[in-house]
């Protein structure tokens, strides 16, 4: 692998940024910390009857995810936009495009593996039985990197506008609804018993959908950001 | 001939030169929008047959809640048009179009959502259901709002209006899930009642052409409003022209 070589660059963009991200793990932490604080809240707002938080389970944890992963979008870019890393990553002779993939990978390994990982024990809190907590990971598991694509160009367009991080909810969240009712559906459907095949299906196709539109739609926003 | 249309188009994307014609063409449209909106008011109270029942009078509201719906759905689309347009040419006249299209598409969205509910109450016994179309055609309101408030929130004006035209064309996927969501998922909203191809079946003829005029009504007031407001746009963004300053000089 030569250093000059796109592979290099997308490697070295991915391992620099979880780097940076493991010398600092309280930014890290503290989104994972406020997945499983805002879970652990609705028992104590709801009322403590398993039965009802069964059968919400699957809405709170995943509308929790959606938080969580819109929280940690002002770190996608923000550092490297105050001192200049971003300006560099535009002159490199590679496409933006695999560049922001990169970065958005490495978002989704430091904010929505985690989610995944740590979303059985929520859902044994909430009653959940085994097989619709392995179903809850795997919708986690095809829906986070969704989230964090397409956070991506809200996090892009919002670059350096003041009041961005409350902005950046108001431009991403509509466009997370989708993810939610397929994701949070995914398991009331199978506990229906009308099974969650389609539910996956769609999901699935969300994610290659936003894998292929938006690395593209995030390198524009972030040229427009950069102007 | 295309290429002296193009001359015509060219010219017309100055805002220069785009101004004027708009003022010329308000009267127009706004006079075309009031006669619209008489026609079609006159259809449904007095011309369209009570379908239901003589006591389920609710169902005029159907004039306006479906134009509304129509528009906050084509709306989006030509502001998307004309966001990419100006996004891929560099056309300020077009960021400027999307620009004013914006709040008028927002106001129809709110209004499809309002009269929707009116309607609900009486006929599903709710004013809002977590229904597909429903949803979805909130997730349309909370696009325009995203995308007026990213454009508010950004000083550039060239930025802002390519930041939030991005929005828009990503946005743009959330159209079709309205527009078929009534055909993808069962649920409580009613299915398409008006296609070009088996619209005489489906609904009487007077409320057929009822919905057509209030819709005419409403495209045409749209055009009148959104060329109103871009003259605004077009005065505030260009003052520092020579032009502008003469104009607004000579009118004090």
């Amino acid at each position: 692998m030569s250093e000059g070589s796109l592979l290099f660059a997308w490697r070295s963009m991915l391992v620099r940024d979880v780097m940076l991200a493991m010398r600092r793990k309280a930014d890290v932490l503290t989104t994972l910390f406020f997945f499983l604080i805002v879970v652990s809240l609705f028992p104590l707002g709801v009322g403590p009857e398993l039965e009802t938080l069964r059968q919400i389970a699957p809405g709170v944890i995943w509308v929790a995810a959606l938080l969580a992963a819109m929280l940690s979008l002002g770190r996608l870019f923000s550092d490297d936009y105050d001192d200049g890393t971003l300006e560099q990553m535009l002159l490199l002779p590679h496409s933006l495009s695999m560049m922001v993939l990169s970065k958005v990978f490495a978002h989704w390994l430091l904010s929505g593996l985690p989610l995944v990982v740590f979303s059985p024990l929520l859902g044994m809190q909430l009653g959940l039985n085994g097989d619709a907590i392995i179903l809850l990971m795997i919708t986690l598991a095809l829906g986070t990197p969704a989230l964090s694509l397409i956070g991506a160009v809200g996090a892009g367009l919002t670059l350096g506008v003041r009041g961005g991080g409350v902005l950046v909810s108001l431009l991403v969240l509509p466009l997370y609804i989708p993810i939610l009712i397929f994701g949070a559906g995914a398991v009331e459907s199978a506990a229906s018993g009308l099974g969650a095949d389609a539910h996956l299906s769609i999901l699935g196709a969300f994610f290659i959908g936003a894998l292929v539109v938006t690395p593209l739609s995030t390198a524009a926003a972030l040229r427009i950001s950069l102007d | 001939m295309g290429f002296k249309n193009s001359i015509i188009w060219m010219y017309f994307s100055s805002p220069r030169n785009f101004y004027p014609l708009a003022g010329k063409l308000i009267p127009w449209f706004a006079g075309l929008a009031a006669i619209f909106a008489i026609v079609g008011l006159y259809i449904s109270f007095f011309v369209a047959p009570p379908v239901l029942s003589d006591q389920k009078e609710y169902y005029v509201i159907i004039f306006i809640h479906v134009a509304a719906a129509w528009m906050s759905m084509f709306i989006y689309v030509v502001m998307s048009v004309y966001a990419f347009i100006g996004l891929v040419w560099n056309i300020k006249m077009s960021e400027m179009m999307a620009t004013a299209l914006a709040p008028t598409g927002a106001m129809f969205t709110f209004l499809a959502l309002w009269t929707g509910a009116l309607w609900g109450r009486p006929s599903w016994g709710t004013y809002w259901v977590w229904d597909a179309r429903l949803t979805s055609e909130l997730i349309l309101l909370f696009l325009y709002i995203g995308f007026m408030s990213l454009q508010s929130a950004i000083d550039d004006p060239r930025r802002a209006a390519r930041a939030s035209g991005l929005l828009a064309i990503v946005g743009v996927i959330n159209i079709p899930i309205i527009y078929f969501s009534v055909r993808w998922w069962n649920t409580l909203h009613q299915g398409f009642s008006v296609t070009p191809t088996q619209t005489k079946q489906l609904v009487d003829p007077a409320i057929f052409w009822g919905m057509i005029i209030v819709a005419l009504a409403c495209w045409m007031y749209t055009i009148a409003v959104v060329l109103a407001r871009v003259r605004t746009e077009i005065l505030e963004r260009e003052r520092q022209t020579s032009w502008v300053q003469g104009l607004v000089g000579g009118q004090k």
